[in-house]
């Protein structure tokens, strides 16, 4: 009898005793190697004021009234009830940031791989030409700005000026003053800035495919090289497409700059406002804090997600 | 049949038939010039004189280059208080600095992950492949109020140290350095070399096309930095700040504005010339397993 009452407390015991010496076994490996803490402290630190605080404190803050002159003062779901509820123009925000997200990021991230996949037969003084062709814009910073050139509003913009020469329209078109207009030319900005690091990735994970794989596809009964693509290229790749999908998807989301450079900022009746467009607006503009990072953690937890759902998706690939 | 089966796996991809790769090439040329034509045209731009820029049809290329317009540039600047030249310095020395900080603190946080076994290293590195997923703008405010309870507003050092702290050179950086031969570290090991000589004078010299590929991103990202939320004072202002200050002057500055974007852009493009083989081989090991 005495011993079944005391079972309980022996296993506890074992367990204490257990944990005790994980942790102490732990503590020892953490001694031991200090010098790799020493290697990862720098950037940890760094890391951890800078991107990890913010990420956590951020989170907090949507949850208070916050102007900067004073304290923080705490609202509850307020701020996300206001969002999603009270702020149309968040509601365009988010259906604008869809829009894009769902048109540039696909799109995008297939058309990397693909152009990779063909630029990949090439010759590699080719290969390397075509390379920098298809990436210098994601790496001409600004550049974007020449798209004015060619829809600018009056009759020396490029589009404007030939559609007059040929006789299409008689008056120059306001190509980002017209609702209309604008989203599918910042569209075609946006795709042609996108590419982006994923591409590089997918250019580098093709040539180290292994190509006895593909001799061996040829004897199996691969016929054509879109069965190739599906049955021995891609499963290969699935770590770059991963990294590609991450890359499309972060950068997707994040649009901003290049619209408000072209389209101002707001946008003609926030046509093209997006939800980081919001967010600038309400913490750099008009400093409630408070509310802005309600829009960030709303913004973080839809990449996240995105990014969490693509992986699943990705994980598919090939089988 | 069997001669023509012969010959068709001479080539290095056998399932390619050659009306496919004349299509595929064909695909290719049509969307390079999608991709060349607004960068060319921001070239021609920046060299037109004002009559060329204002004719009806518009021009695509220049007849008769000039200068004048990223003359234009430094004496349209010079009328402001703050010189072009000054914008040029501090994009420069932000880029200069924040990407030599990055690529050796990146580095030697990404040789302990990828090299050293303690405990805590898994659960680090998840949470660096977790920061890939989000971009710097969900962190703007916070780090707003941070670098103003620490005195960095309006300094350089807004500017620079979060920049070296970016999870993807890390990242990338990990993943290439799992690829030194643990064999090669152990031999130092035993001659008794230490960790730091290690770094220095095998895994380092090891990398060097990673270094490529982390100075090419880390430099894109502040070499594009307008950085206005954190500098008040104009003569720490950045020279895309500075683009977006003349291109704002409307179609007047249409010369003005080609000739800073081409000199915004000859830079990170001359770069990735250089390393582009480098970049791609790095590139290689970028993958994320599961």
């Amino acid at each position: 009898m005495m011993n079944r009452a005391n079972k309980p407390d022996i296993a506890k015991g074992y367990i204490r005793a257990y944990i005790k010496k994980r942790v102490k076994n732990t503590w020892k490996e953490m001694k031991r190697n200090k010098i790799s803490y020493l290697f990862i402290a720098p950037f940890l630190i760094l890391f951890i004021l800078f991107y990890f605080v913010p990420v956590l404190s951020s989170i907090g803050l949507s949850f208070t009234y916050f102007n900067i002159l004073e304290k923080p003062r705490f609202i509850g779901w307020t701020n996300y009830v206001n969002l999603f509820f009270a702020d149309d123009v968040f509601l365009k925000a988010v259906k604008n940031t869809f829009l894009f997200a769902v048109i540039t990021g696909p799109i995008s991230f297939f058309a990397a791989f693909l152009i990779a996949w063909m630029i990949n037969d090439l010759k590699p003084k080719l290969r390397a030409f075509l390379t920098l062709v298809f990436y210098a814009p994601t790496i001409s910073g600004q550049a974007y700005i020449v798209w004015k050139f060619f829809f600018s509003s009056d009759i020396y913009g490029f589009v404007n000026g030939w559609l007059m020469k040929l006789g299409i329209t008689y008056s120059p078109i306001l190509w980002f003053e017209d609702e209309t207009y604008i989203m599918p030319i910042l569209i075609i900005v946006v795709l042609w800035m996108s590419l982006g690091t994923g591409f590089l990735s997918f250019i580098a994970g093709l040539q180290n495919v292994d190509t006895s794989l593909f001799e061996a596809g040829y004897v199996d009964g691969v016929k054509n090289r879109w069965q190739e693509l599906w049955y021995i290229t891609l499963p290969s790749m699935k770590p770059q497409l991963m990294f590609g999908a991450v890359m499309t998807i972060t950068s997707s989301f994040a649009i901003h700059d290049s619209l408000a450079a072209l389209a101002g900022f707001p946008s003609v009746n926030y046509a093209a406002h997006t939800v980081v467009s919001h967010l600038i607006d309400y913490g750099s503009v008009r400093f409630e804090m408070g509310y802005a990072s309600a829009i960030a953690t709303v913004l973080f937890l839809t990449m996240i997600l995105c990014n969490k759902l693509v992986q699943a998706l990705l994980r598919k690939v090939g089988s | 049949m069997k001669v023509k089966k012969k010959l068709r796996l001479k080539r290095s991809t056998p399932n390619h038939s050659v009306a496919g790769d004349v299509f595929s090439f064909a695909v290719l040329i049509l969307l390079g010039l999608f991709m060349a034509l607004p960068l060319i045209l921001a070239i021609s731009n920046s060299l037109k004189p004002m009559d060329e820029l204002f004719i009806f049809p518009p021009r695509f290329f220049v007849r008769n280059p000039t200068l004048n317009n990223f003359n234009d540039v430094f004496v349209l600047m010079a009328e402001s208080w703050v010189t072009f030249s000054r914008y040029v310095f501090n994009t420069v020395f932000i880029t200069a600095v924040g990407t030599a900080g990055h690529l050796l603190v990146a580095s030697l946080c990404a040789y302990a992950l990828a090299k050293h076994k303690f405990p805590g290293r898994n659960i680090i590195f998840s949470v660096i492949v977790l920061a890939l997923m989000f971009s710097v703008q969900v962190t703007a405010i916070p780090n707003y109020l941070i670098m103003s309870k620490i005195g960095w507003l309006d300094t350089y050092l807004a500017l620079i140290v979060p920049a070296i702290a970016k999870p993807l050179g890390l990242f990338l950086m990990k993943q290439f350095m799992e690829q030194i031969p643990d064999t090669l570290l152990e031999a130092a090991r035993i001659d008794g070399a230490n960790e730091f000589k290690i770094f220095t004078t095998i895994a380092m010299p090891m990398v060097k096309p990673a270094w490529l590929t982390l100075i090419i991103f880390s430099f894109q990202d502040l070499w594009n930095l307008q950085g206005s939320n954190y500098i008040y004072s104009e003569e720490l202002k950045t020279m895309p700040y500075a683009l977006s200050q003349i291109a704002s002057g409307g179609i007047a500055r249409a010369g003005a504005t080609s000739a800073v974007a081409v000199i915004m852009m000859i830079v990170p493009i001359t770069i990735f010339i250089i390393s582009q083989s480098s970049i791609i081989e790095t590139m290689a090991t970028s993958g994320i397993k599961e």
